[in-house]
């Protein structure tokens, strides 16, 4: 046990060199997490369903081509027979993906998403798929079908969303690797209140095909993992153009992993954001953001203000955009194609009236109350207000960004403005969960990429916070390079990684994993 | 802008094909005014000369080869379908019998 310990709270990067090295196997890695899972998912619940015997097949496979040595062996992917959870928005064959809907209860995909594509040609085994609030609409997953998931740090407290599992299921050492989706920031801001790291890939650097689409024009998977070069490294695996997404760009990849190993911030300017701090943020979220800054400073950074006075509407323009693009998405399901059909109970047998029952008895009211506002926003004599006035906002933010990206190379903020809050406390209150992804959407309305990374833990409650940074679209790797450099100087001053200050989830818990499910839901 | 009633979610939910109880619009109309209140101000952010941005990184033109690419079997297609008949679809009635 003390063995497979050790082997949970290795990096992606520190797994990798073991297996290239023989050290250990890829067996010997996938069983430890799937172990893990078994001894503390019950308590945390980041996953919907585990991939045991899929997982080990492709690490025996790994593990076979690397005893037999020559080419093959040559060929490996760095990251082949490290294992990774995948977010079940995704789709892949051979395992059910949900969304987190009732909706889709048990269904399977006839196809895998490219990422995933990405992940079985590179030999990572898929531990299993990760729970999120319900088709992504939420920043606490509370809103999945299948129960909520809890944060390792207080188990009573939210773990962010929607990509609340794949964040907890990382911080938990329940996986290395996750992959997340960002609408408004479900990769950053799960990071932030779980003590990880995440990223959201410029809007087409990694491509969306298969990912269950909330709304197309701002959704982007990208990496979830405990520090910033295994980010870069896993961004590197499923990131670069996919002819099956006509959104995806053309560009080549940069080269992250080298700016995450070379991260240097001298001469560098760093702009802190006018608008995304102080007011409305906690006191220990603004504490550990000001440490961050004096850090870079001291490492030659030069920081500087930028003022992105359109951000003030950023939320309210996402909350039409997003719910008028999620509405139409959502449209699919109409109980005819995949999913659920729920018959009504008396009158005719239509179409119409079947689709009116199947919906409301698959979807959560998260997901009506979006798919409700969306149709609002998108009908006659108001989509010029609504709609139409969001769309210009959203130019308005990319102005502030270009503006402010000719007084800095990256900007810098808080993820969120408070540590992870306790299960329920904003389940009644819409508006008030809204305001969670008050710093991450912008980055999302203007398509530039962000990084989420554990920036300390709050004074007031010893939890965890995220800091941002921020980068011009398709300049990914400056966000390696910061990203990388704080993260040594964090790490130095708190004598190791922040995770290492999370209870250990097993003290207490011989009942726990007794009971824990190691299959799905 | 209005403020959205009761009356609204009705109508909307008619249109968004899903089924909604008395309780349901109650409770819905009251969280919606909240959220379509919050988000008014955006109507008053950018003058007539701004222009609408619907994607964030537009790519024009993207096409690929005209030659047929990967298909699904009728099999896969119908793998997560609840109901099908003979290879396809199986569609509950289109039009109420009267």
């Amino acid at each position: 046990m003390t063995e497979n310990n050790e082997l949970i709270r290795l990096s992606a990067a520190a797994l990798a060199e073991k297996l290239a090295a023989r050290e250990i196997t890829a067996v010997e890695v996938t069983q430890a997490y799937l172990d893990r899972i078994a001894a503390v998912d019950g308590k945390v619940h980041a996953f919907l369903h585990v991939n045991a015997d899929e997982a080990l097949a492709v690490a025996a496979e790994v593990d076979a081509i690397r005893a037999a040595g020559g080419a093959a062996a040559e060929e490996l992917h760095v990251l082949a027979g490290v294992p990774i959870a995948v977010k079940d928005l995704i789709v892949t064959i051979g395992q059910p993906t949900t969304a987190g809907s009732k909706i889709l209860e048990g269904w399977h995909s006839p196809y895998d998403a490219t990422v995933v594509e990405r992940l079985r040609a590179a030999k990572m085994p898929i531990l299993g798929k990760t729970n999120l609030d319900e088709f992504a609409m939420g920043s606490s997953t509370e809103h999945s079908a299948y129960g909520p998931t809890h944060n390792p740090w207080d188990l009573d407290r939210i773990p962010g969303g929607s990509g609340g599992g794949s964040a907890a299921a990382v911080a938990a050492f329940e996986a290395p690797l996750a992959l997340g989706t960002d609408t408004g920031g479900s990769i950053r801001q799960p990071g932030a209140v779980t003590g990880t790291v995440g990223v959201k890939p410029t809007y087409g650097g990694v491509s969306r095909y298969g990912a269950i689409a909330m709304a197309s024009s701002l959704d982007q998977i990208g990496p979830v993992s405990r520090t910033v070069l295994d980010s870069a490294l896993l961004h590197q695996v499923i990131g670069g153009h996919d002819p099956r997404d006509s959104t995806s760009l053309p560009d080549p990849l940069e080269d992250l992993v080298a700016a995450a190993r070379t991260g240097n911030v001298e001469g560098m300017k760093i702009g802190i954001i006018k608008e995304l701090h102080g007011e409305g943020y906690q006191a220990g979220v603004e504490n550990r953001f000001n440490e961050s800054l004096e850090l870079l400073k001291g490492a030659g950074a030069e920081i500087v203000e930028v003022s992105c006075p359109n951000f003030k509407y950023a939320l309210g323009a996402y909350y039409l955009i997003m719910p008028s693009e999620a509405s139409s998405n959502l449209a699919k399901f109409d109980g005819v194609r995949y999913g659920l059909r729920v018959l009504p109970e008396q009158g005719p047998l239509t179409i119409e009236r079947v689709m009116g029952a199947t919906r409301a008895a698959g979807f959560g009211d998260e997901v009506k109350r979006r798919i409700i506002l969306g149709t609002y926003a998108l009908s006659a004599g108001y989509y010029d207000a609504y709609y139409g006035s969001a769309q210009k906002v959203r130019t308005l933010i990319q102005r502030d960004f270009d503006a402010a990206f000719e007084k800095a190379d990256v900007l810098i903020s808080p993820t969120a403005p408070t540590t992870a809050f306790k299960l329920g406390e904003k389940l009644n209150d819409p508006l008030a969960m809204y305001l969670n992804d008050v710093a991450t959407i912008p980055a999302n309305m203007a398509g530039v990429p962000g990084l989420s990374l554990p920036g300390g833990l709050a004074d007031e409650d010893g939890l965890p916070v995220g800091i941002q940074l921020l980068a011009p679209a398709r300049q990914d790797a400056r966000l390696y390079r910061v990203g990388a450099v704080l993260e040594s100087l964090l790490e130095a001053q708190w004598g190791g990684p922040l995770l290492d200050k999370a209870p250990s989830l097993t003290a207490t818990s011989a009942a726990a994993a007794a009971s824990s499910h190691g299959g799905s839901h | 802008m209005a403020a959205i009633n009761r009356d609204d979610v009705a109508h909307l939910a008619q249109l968004a094909h899903i089924e909604m109880s008395a309780e349901e619009l109650d409770r819905m109309a009251g969280e919606l005014a909240v959220i379509v209140d919050s988000v008014k101000s955006v109507s008053e952010a950018a003058g007539d000369d701004v222009p609408a941005t619907s994607h964030p990184i537009p790519l024009t033109n993207v096409f690929r080869e005209d030659v047929v690419g990967h298909t699904f079997t009728a099999e896969q297609s119908l793998s997560g379908a609840p109901d099908a008949y003979e290879g396809r679809f199986k569609v509950p009635a289109i039009l109420d019998e009267d």
